[in-house]
């Protein structure tokens, strides 16, 4: 288990793992999310009560459980950073926030060109609305510091230190549509229960669920690797990898 | 299939603007990017390359003229080959 541990400090052994894992994950979410477009988009029947604007919950929903899944894994690589100072754990925590942020905006304005035809309104300040656009804000939060330190180290630290207190703001936005009913419809999935919609409607959307995740994942090993480049660009084993011989060319 | 021509798969029942503004917008996101870190990671390589190139050179007493010592020629320079 030490062994494991420490294996994940080195950021050799994750340039050349994450080589390895990379292309399952980019290729489950190219067949997933093109599979669950033609059959969200075409195939999957229309609401009785919204018609086909409910084809917009494909992107929405997917797009919605990133943009938390994505700050939760962050503050959770924060911690590690912060506790066993591994260095690319903050680099997965770099690389997560912009998409993150990216699928935040995505959750805010799919949901407002939904809003329009289905509720009448493309913004009320809802409680779960609200509590997305705050956490818009913590990610640009997060990216923000990391561009105002001029040492890495202390960047790193004010940007875990932020995701990890930001991240109370995830059981808000998830309870929200129980605590406050406002607006916002409760949840689409839940873990006991019977899902909330016919079968030939969910199926697409776990299926669009599971390519969100596997591009989260194959986009994050990616550019964890980029930034292994940027900071350890001076070391002798990328020296070695870029000028020659080893397996990794591309 | 839920739309019986291609003229009403673009039409979404009367709700065409929304629908494909939410997933165009996605999808430009998404596309935008993986084609970002994929010029993101290019950069990053060739910049390395290119360092480790000029720093063998330089090892190796300047087989290859190291970066600094490059001739420019300015367009009013002594070299005139364009005119």
């Amino acid at each position: 288990m030490w062994a494991f541990i420490n294996k994940l400090r080195s950021p050799k052994w994750f340039y050349a793992i994450s080589a390895k894992l990379q292309p399952f994950f980019w290729v489950a979410a190219a067949a997933l999310i093109l599979a669950g477009t033609v059959w969200g988009l075409a195939f999957a029947p229309a609401d009785y009560q919204q018609g086909n604007s409910f084809r917009i919950i494909y992107v929405h929903v997917p797009a919605a459980f990133l943009a938390q899944s994505i700050f939760v894994s962050m503050a959770i690589s924060g911690l590690v950073y912060m506790v066993w100072k591994i260095k690319v754990a903050d680099m997965a925590a770099t690389v997560m926030a912009p998409l993150g942020a990216a699928m935040t905006f995505v959750a805010l304005f799919s949901g407002a060109v939904w809003g329009v035809p289905t509720w009448g309104t493309w913004w009320m300040w809802d409680a779960r609305l609200t509590a997305m656009l705050i956490l818009l804000f913590l990610y640009l939060g997060v990216i923000a510091l990391r561009g105002a330190f001029t040492s890495r180290d202390s960047a790193s630290r004010a940007a875990s230190v932020l995701a990890m207190v930001g991240v109370i703001n995830i059981p808000i936005i998830k309870y929200s549509v129980d605590w406050w009913y406002t607006l916002h419809q409760p949840a689409t999935f839940t873990v006991t229960g019977r899902a909330a919609m016919p079968m030939e409607m969910w199926v697409p959307l776990l299926i669009m669920v599971l390519g969100f995740y596997s591009f989260f994942i194959a986009l994050t090993l990616m550019r964890t690797r980029s930034e292994i480049l940027r900071r350890e660009g001076t070391k002798r084993w990328v020296q070695d990898l870029v000028t020659g011989q080893p397996e990794e060319k591309r | 299939m839920a739309f019986s021509s291609f003229a009403e798969f673009l039409a979404m029942g009367g709700h065409a603007p929304y629908v494909w503004s939410a997933w165009g917008v996605t999808a430009l996101l998404i596309l935008a990017t993986v084609w970002h870190a994929r010029v993101e990671q290019r950069q990053l390589l060739n910049g390395l390359k290119r360092r480790a190139r000029r720093e063998h050179a330089r090892s190796t007493g300047g087989a290859q003229a190291p970066l600094n010592a490059a001739r420019f020629t300015s367009v009013e320079g002594e070299t005139r080959n364009d005119a």
